[in-house]
């Protein structure tokens, strides 16, 4: 069951239905406009616009092959570890190590390209982890060390780590998901993130009174997260047994992870934000902020869903 | 500049492809004010100083079909030294070149830069001379101040910049990337006291400075 490009013809579905959903969010915004003259909904504005940029880079890449697809994910792990290391405070002696853990994007993407499992998912937490506090206690300055090797360990693991999973899914999916490949894996993993926080923010606006974590982020409510991550689920339902190995049930199941990860992956970075005393992580994003803003849910969805499918269906 | 068309099509493709990617690519800008950007010249870009990257980000943020008139002021000393740098200096990057020191010998070390000017050209001009410690912003010099009184219907517009300085700093040779902040402040004018227009400018790109919130780097 092969559509045009050679992609499966559920990938295809999928992404047409990416692109209605889209049009019409495009739609709302014009309507919304028109109703209310006065009102000019620049960040809604803004924002439409740049899903439709985000959108269109992310399905060209991943549709186009499976190549682009890995360059594309690490070039995004690029720019969050960029964005990362720009907002924290660093030493001047770490300029050098810094270019080492750019390094470390080409080399863990290529372990997830070539599925070596057993690599990618020892290599930042094992070997990355050992090398980068050494190579600074040989630069040979104690002060601010802990501080330094804290920040950058853990940096690596949300920026480059977690993030590379999606190119692990992308490349190993092919094998246990004959009706989707890697790539409705992938689609159905981002899809229903992306999802997870409009729909959570849609629910908070509607509904939301009652806060989850008042001193981290304060727009979030257990409204919006309940009605957020049932709507997730509702879809993953739905769309789960097109895209993946899973029946209905276990679809369901896999929005519940997805739901409830992405939202501890948003309210981990908002405590990080507010640690650093920022608003948004940069301006790469208009209406968005940063591209940390963006994949901030990603960061635990995608590493929860790939071991969580990783266990259940891979052989 | 050289008329050399086939200099200036080196010189818009260095900037174009080569610039653009590294910058906006690679480092990523994040503008603010970028509507204060004069839309054409004569105008003056003032900038502060960590890094030789600057006037490249700088010219970088800038529309492409202003790149012919975009000249950053540099000194003569540090990048006319013969040979291909300055041939480089000269003709891709399109330096205006200064004598540092020479307006204490009576000449005027800014006539080149007051004639791009009359041109109708766009100068980027770093007020506090040297890059010197990177991401630290020293007093600035005077010739800013004689520069905007010679032509006072020119806007000179401040800009703050941070993260090249940690980018690629003085003294280094590696380029380790780091997001790039750059603050569009609101055009001055110049006025009969050179000082005061000077101190005027400093203030002004340390008030942009100020509303950022920029992490410790020691």
């Amino acid at each position: 069951m092969t559509g045009p490009l050679g992609l499966p013809a559920n990938v295809v579905y999928a992404t047409a239905g990416i692109y209605a959903l889209l049009v019409l969010a495009t739609l709302i915004v014009l309507v919304l406009r028109w109703r209310n003259p006065g009102v000019r909904y620049q960040e809604l504005a803004d924002r439409t616009d740049s899903w439709w940029w985000m959108i269109g880079a992310f399905t060209l890449a991943v549709l186009l092959n499976q190549t682009v697809a890995v360059v594309f994910l690490a070039f995004i792990s690029y720019l969050a570890l960029k964005e990362y290391l720009s907002l924290i405070p660093t030493r001047r002696i770490d300029r050098g190590v810094l270019l080492f853990a750019y390094l470390a994007i080409p080399i863990q993407f290529y372990w997830a390209a070539i599925d070596w499992y057993g690599m990618f998912i020892v290599f930042v937490p094992v070997w990355m982890f050992l090398f980068f506090p050494a190579f600074m206690a040989l630069r040979g300055e104690t002060q601010g060390f802990l501080r330094a090797v804290g920040t950058l360990s853990w940096g690596l693991m949300m920026t480059v780590f977690t993030l590379s999973h999606m190119a692990w899914l992308l490349v190993s999916g092919d094998k246990v998901n004959p009706i989707a490949g890697g790539v409705g894996l992938l689609l159905f993993l981002v899809v229903l993130t992306q999802f997870n926080d409009v729909a959570q923010y849609i629910w908070g606006k509607l509904l939301g009174r009652h806060k989850v974590t008042p001193t981290v982020s304060p727009k979030k409510t257990w409204e919006g997260l309940i009605g957020g991550v049932a709507t997730t689920i509702a879809v993953a339902a739905l769309i789960g047994p097109y895209l993946t190995p899973m029946d209905w049930l276990w679809s369901a199941l896999a929005g519940t992870v997805l739901g409830i990860a992405g939202f501890l992956g948003d309210i981990t970075l908002s405590a990080v934000k507010r640690d650093l005393g920022v608003k948004d992580t940069g301006g790469l994003i208009p209406g968005h902020g940063g591209i940390l803003d963006r994949v901030d849910s990603l960061t635990y969805a995608a590493p929860a869903f790939v071991h969580f499918i990783r266990y259940f269906f891979y052989p | 500049m050289s008329q050399n068309p086939l200099v200036r099509l080196l010189r818009f493709l260095f900037f174009a492809v080569i610039v653009r990617a590294v910058i906006l690519v690679a480092l990523g800008l994040t503008v603010r004010h970028r509507e204060r950007l004069p839309k054409d010249g004569p105008a003056v870009l003032a900038g502060n100083h960590n890094s030789n990257l600057d006037a490249l980000a700088i010219m970088a943020l800038m529309p492409p079909r202003l790149l012919p008139k975009l000249r950053p002021v540099a000194a003569m000393d540090y990048f006319l030294t013969g040979g291909f740098r300055s041939w480089f200096a000269t003709n891709i990057i399109g330096i205006i070149p200064v004598k540092r020191g020479s307006g204490k010998e009576g000449g005027n070390p800014l006539q080149l830069a007051e004639e791009a000017l009359d041109r109708g050209e766009i100068l980027v001009i770093f007020p506090e001379g040297t890059r010197g410690e990177p991401e630290t912003l020293q007093e600035f010099k005077k010739g800013i101040g004689h520069l905007a009184h010679a032509r006072p219907n020119v806007p000179v517009v401040p800009v703050f910049m941070h993260g090249l300085g940690k980018t690629l700093p003085r003294g280094s040779l590696l380029l380790v990337p780091f997001n790039v902040i750059v603050s569009v402040g609101a055009p001055l004018y110049g006025t009969s006291s050179y000082s005061e227009f000077v101190s005027k400018l400093q203030r002004a790109i340390a008030d942009l400075a100020a509303q950022e919130k920029l992490p410790v780097w020691e």
